[in-house]
């Protein structure tokens, strides 16, 4: 019973291109997906690990510029480009998790913060490397054996088998060992400590596993738009995949998800009518953060369960 | 020496404007435990304002005040509507103000529209005078003058009056403070209107240096953040200390190497971190 739902979450993944009436929806899809694996990729931290990161949009963003530039500048081939880019990412994000992991709570946040900025920074004014204001452009999507995932629907499978396997080794990383020492760490790190676990290293190792699947989810974006600017790197980008996982339930796996459903289709369709995302952005952080801080799938978890104890009364 | 004496000033002049954004980012930090991630967009709010106070016939001093007002009294709305009802849940508390800083930015987009402007210099400061034989703008060393003063007033504030005693004793032990009678939930407002204000201030004071543009609040934040890891969140002196220091960092490092200013002002973060061994802030966010 418990994995029907699953089932229907993976044929309906698999339907979306065949009902979709153009390739819109197809391409909203696909960003949905791309946004969930980046969103999976922080719950690690902030809801399994209990650390607010603000500077997320570093993983995903450094490796989307990495993939393009090592393509279309160094002249790399796409498989070794996108393993490269997230190898260096990756390697980036262990430098970042033993800076920003001097500090714990709200030290935390900030040095994520202040590193993410740098980064925008970097990206805005390294003119010579990152394009500056302009980015990079000119990445076309690859054709290995004769698929042509320029097309939207074949893109949006890739980025469904690369959800898929996200979505499956994250969910086992977080019901082994490892997975129970890092919630344990977020809940009562001292009592960890005395039963013999390295506090600071189960941390450093979440942190890198989030900067791995930010930095896969860097390579799908970077290969989705074939273009990246200052933009991704922004606070903005931080804010918006935490709002995902705070807005969908930290620490629960299917949050993310949700999360990355309601904000992308949120910005989709906001910006059809007006162009004040940024606003939107801010007053929607306002009101989670007021009217449901645990976020949707907690929160609707917890009326549905009021009302099946309402009905066996 | 001209362009090192003169990067010097510069660096001053930055590096006052830093102390009037960062010591209320850090007294707010240190009293409340709010990482205010409005302060950058409290400073760039006080800039629009004094910019059409300005516009609107008044002088630059009444602009400075207006600034300062203006943004006191929406960090007081704030603290008492918002942040009050979050009092101990110290994320939901820090997400607000970073929704709430987006909200400033995409407003004063929609009001000031997206161009630069740089405010006027007061004519009483107009021109440059001599120091160590190169002309330096008059208002640059104002600036930093300015700021001087500010330091030494918030400095005789909190050690020398019954206010800052009651600030310091809830920085260092808010349930011992709130148990001898402290109004601590007044003493958070003051705080907090004080901090806005003098954000508000720096922002109309940065006007004529830096200009008022969209995203001016994003450059100042980490600024304020990376002053707020080197200075420490107690003490006046360390903001003022962190506040020059940066300064100079940044104004030598846009100068010497323009593209890679940033990254020049994270190597002392980096250092600061990696030297200190309890890590940051001591046991305090442990």
């Amino acid at each position: 019973m418990r994995r029907a739902p699953l089932i229907v979450a993976c044929v309906a993944l698999l339907l979306v291109p065949a009902f979709s009436p153009s390739d819109f929806y197809v391409n909203v899809g696909t960003q949905i997906l791309i946004a969930a694996i980046f969103a999976l990729s922080l719950n690690l931290l902030v809801g399994y690990g209990g650390l607010i990161s603000l500077g997320h949009a570093a993983y995903l963003g450094v490796s989307a510029y990495l993939t393009i530039w090592l393509v279309t500048r160094a002249g790399l081939s796409h498989l070794p480009a996108a393993i490269a880019a997230v190898a260096l990412t990756t390697a980036m994000s262990a430098v970042f998790g033993l800076l920003s992991l001097r500090a714990t709570g709200l030290g935390f946040l900030m040095i994520t913060l202040a590193l993410g900025q740098i980064l925008w920074g970097l990206a805005y004014r390294w003119v010579s490397v990152t394009g500056g204001d302009n980015g990079l452009s000119g990445l076309r999507r690859p054709h290995p054996f004769g698929i042509d995932f320029s097309s939207p629907r074949a893109f949006y499978f890739l980025a469904a088998a690369v959800f898929a396997c996200a979505f499956v080794l994250i969910a086992v990383l977080v019901r082994s060992t490892f997975g129970a020492g890092l919630q344990g760490v977020r809940d009562q790190p001292r009592r960890m400590q005395a039963l013999g676990w390295h506090v600071w290293l189960v941390r450093l190792l979440a942190f890198v596993a989030a900067g791995f699947w930010g930095s896969v989810a860097g390579v799908l974006y970077a290969y989705y738009n074939q273009f990246v600017s200052p933009h991704v790197l922004a606070l903005t980008s931080s804010a918006e995949v935490l709002l995902m996982v705070i807005a969908g339930g930290a620490g629960t796996l299917l949050g993310p998800v949700v999360g990355a459903v309601v904000v992308v289709m949120l910005k989709n369709v906001v910006s059809a009518y007006v162009t004040r995302w940024v606003m939107l952005l801010g007053l929607v952080f306002v009101a989670i953060m007021v009217f449901m801080p645990e976020g949707l799938v907690p929160g609707l978890d917890r009326l549905r369960r009021r009302r099946l104890a309402a009905g066996e009364r | 020496m001209r362009f090192w004496l003169i990067q010097s000033l510069n660096g001053l002049a930055l590096g006052g404007l830093l102390f009037l954004l960062s010591s209320g980012f850090s007294l707010i930090f240190g009293l409340m435990r709010v990482a205010n991630l409005s302060h950058g967009a409290y400073f760039m709010l006080g800039a629009y304002v004094g910019l059409s106070v300005l516009n609107a016939g008044y002088g630059f001093w009444a602009a400075v005040a207006a600034g300062a007002l203006s943004i006191a009294v929406l960090g007081a709305i704030i603290e008492r509507l918002l942040l009050r009802r979050l009092s101990g849940r110290t994320f939901s508390q820090v997400l607000v103000t970073l929704g709430i800083a987006f909200i400033i930015a995409d407003s004063s987009l929609l009001i000031w529209s997206g161009d630069p402007m740089p405010l006027p210099v007061p004519r009483a400061l107009m021109g440059a005078v001599p120091v160590f034989g190169v002309f330096f703008p008059k208002y640059r060393l104002a600036v930093v003058g300015i700021s001087i003063v500010t330091a030494v007033a918030l400095w005789a504030l909190l050690e020398r009056t019954r206010l800052g005693a009651m600030i310091r004793a809830g920085v260092d032990d808010m349930d011992m403070a709130r148990a001898l009678g402290i109004p601590v939930p007044r003493l958070f407002t003051a705080v907090f209107c004080l901090g806005s204000a003098l954000a508000g201030m720096g922002g109309v004071l940065g006007g004529p240096i830096l200009s008022v543009y969209p995203g001016l609040d994003m450059d100042m934040l980490p600024l304020a953040l990376i002053v707020l890891i080197l200075g420490g969140p107690r003490s006046v002196v360390g903001a003022f200390a962190a506040s020059f220091f940066v300064g100079f960092v940044y104004t030598f490092g846009q100068a010497l190497f323009p593209q890679l200013a940033y990254v020049i002002l994270f190597l002392p973060m980096v250092a600061a971190l990696v030297i200190r061994p309890s890590g940051l802030f001591g046991a305090q966010t442990a």
